[in-house]
């Protein structure tokens, strides 16, 4: 490509932290000859080589898939999560978003509930715990039941896969001036309320679920709807009113003895 | 125990509350607006209004004891939530950019500390008669609203609170729908357009009343009142007889 033949230079502002218990400070790198086709995590992977060949520890960052899937990467870049460009993870964003001569403040996603393990890696478990919590559908195992043989609306089939399309980045609590989980709690309790599997569970998942994210430390919604903006996957903040309409239920309206009830086993 | 009264224990349960109680408050905003836009139609209406609120014991005081603990609940819960935020990130972003918060959303915990400094100030004011005119009247409430807004800085505190209210208002009147779980695709889009609709109806007719008065424009009714026209009764004999056939 005609434009990739460019390559650029830009100054980066690294958050450097050596462990959970280092207060953490910001430090100075130059990225150069940065081609634009480069993605983010391949610019920070080029800094690395040389951090390392003059013997400095290499940035750490968290990666596994790189294809936009797996919601292991993010940062904050210039204070928006995953970068300026919407719908994108960090390892998607490539360098062809910003120019020549920027100036980039990269750091780890701040939350009470998320300690910086090191560098721009933080400890994101709060989230499994809150999965752990009530996130899941019990199922008898045995044969495999057939194709279809649940039937389930098409419009709540496609809400069902709209919320479960999140990867778990946590880019919702980065964004969120409240650090709230209200975005990746509320698509995880809504992708299985949706669905006749999710049933049986549904109203004692909302509470467990929401007990967790406010025992984990995160703050509440207010709804700015800036974690639908971060969110790779443009899971939208309806998700969150049917959260919020479910606990309300599970709290007043259905049978108390829902809230603990066993599984349907 | 009614499990309403445990709602309070989680943070979804407090923002409820908040909720509700906002818009308890909503509500008697809008009527209290209404009646306040009496003012226009003159003494005798306003006056009248006035003690009519006041006739009914149990309806005044049911009023005032919901709409009280309605503004206690919600303040007190919207600093508990505020403070679990606060807590939630301990270190501040060196950059952070908004994309869809506004100046509304990101306002709310000034604006309603703001309100609530208003709120004992406007009870002082003009229920308790702490006035700074120096005159308070129980029965002639056109006299006390007439007389205070006709200080310019009197004026400019209630229309600056009517606008810190307008910023508080817009974000409420979105965000409670959110919080109850009030959403429905086909309606969705509908919830800013309410939310703009209510809070423009309620500030602009409270802003109406200081900044009119403020100006020195009077309606008819209140020319009329100030200057009465003769009742038909006192008119001469022959003249109220002249259409007799
Ligand atoms: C004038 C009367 C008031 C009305 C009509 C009102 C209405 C509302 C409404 C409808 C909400 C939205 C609740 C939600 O997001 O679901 C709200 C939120 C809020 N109100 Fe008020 N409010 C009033 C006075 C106050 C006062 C006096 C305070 C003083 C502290 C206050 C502080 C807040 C805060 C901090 C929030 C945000 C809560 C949160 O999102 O966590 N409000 N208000
Ligand atoms: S590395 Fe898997 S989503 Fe970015």
């Amino acid at each position: 490509m005609a434009g990739d033949a460019k390559t650029m230079n830009l100054r980066l502002h690294v958050w450097r932290q050596t462990s959970v218990k280092d207060e953490g400070r910001f430090e100075e790198y130059a990225a150069k000859g940065v081609s634009p086709g480069m993605s983010f995590l391949e610019m920070l992977d080029v800094v690395n080589e040389e951090l390392i060949t003059t013997g400095k520890q290499p940035l750490a960052f968290d990666h596994d898939c790189r294809e936009g899937i797996c919601g292991a990467c993010g940062v904050m870049i210039n204070g928006n999560a995953h970068g300026p460009q919407g719908a994108t993870t960090t390892c998607q964003l490539h360098m062809r978003s910003f120019s020549d001569g920027d100036e980039l403040w990269i750091e780890p996603w701040r939350a009470r509930a998320f300690p910086v393990l090191r560098d721009l890696m933080v400890d994101r478990s709060a989230f499994d715990r809150i999965i752990a919590a009530g996130g899941y559908a019990s199922v008898r195992t045995g044969s495999a039941r057939d194709a279809n043989e649940i039937l389930i609306p098409k419009q709540n089939a496609d809400s069902a896969m709209d919320a479960a399309a999140c990867i778990g980045c946590a880019a919702c609590v980065a964004a969120c001036p409240n650090a709230s989980a209200a975005l990746f709690t509320a698509a995880k309790v809504t992708h299985l309320a949706e669905l006749p599997q999710g049933q049986p569970e549904r109203m004692r998942r909302v509470v467990r679920m929401v007990d967790q994210m406010d025992i984990e430390g995160f703050g509440h919604c207010t709804n700015h709807r800036e974690c639908e903006a971060a969110c790779p996957k443009q899971i939208s903040v309806a998700v969150i009113a049917q959260m919020n309409r479910d606990y309300l239920r599970a709290k007043l309206i259905a049978p108390a003895d829902n809230e603990n009830a066993g599984s349907g086993g | 125990m009614p499990r309403v009264l445990l709602l309070h224990q989680t943070s979804l349960g407090k923002k409820a509350i908040v909720a509700v109680t906002g818009v308890v408050m909503f509500g008697f905003l809008t009527g209290h607006m209404l009646g306040n836009l009496q003012v226009f139609r003159g003494p005798e209406a306003l006056n009248h209004y006035a003690a009519l609120l006041k006739a009914t014991a149990p309806l005044l005081w049911g009023t005032r004891i919901v709409v009280l603990t309605s503004v206690i609940a919600h303040i007190y819960f919207s600093m508990m939530l505020a403070a679990q935020s606060g807590d939630a990130r301990p270190t501040p972003y060196a950059k952070r950019e908004n994309n869809t918060a506004n100046l509304a959303s990101m306002s709310m915990r000034l604006s309603g500390p703001t309100l609530g400094l208003f709120i004992v100030y406007h009870l002082l004011h003009l229920t308790l008669g702490f006035s700074p005119t120096g005159v308070h009247s129980e029965t002639d409430v056109y006299a006390n609203v007439m007389s205070s807004f006709s200080i310019w800085w009197l004026a400019a505190i209630y229309i600056v609170a009517q606008l810190m209210l307008g910023l508080h208002l817009f974000h409420g009147a979105w965000s409670f729908f959110q919080t109850l779980g009030l959403n429905h695709p086909r309606y969705n889009a509908l919830r800013r357009y309410f939310a703009a609709g209510i809070t423009l109806l309620i500030v602009g007719g409270n802003i109406l009343i200081p900044s009119v008065i403020l100006s020195g424009y009077r309606t008819q009714a209140q020319l009329d009142a100030e200057t009465p026209a003769a009742p038909a009764d006192d008119a001469p004999v022959e003249a109220r007889n002249i259409v007799v056939e």
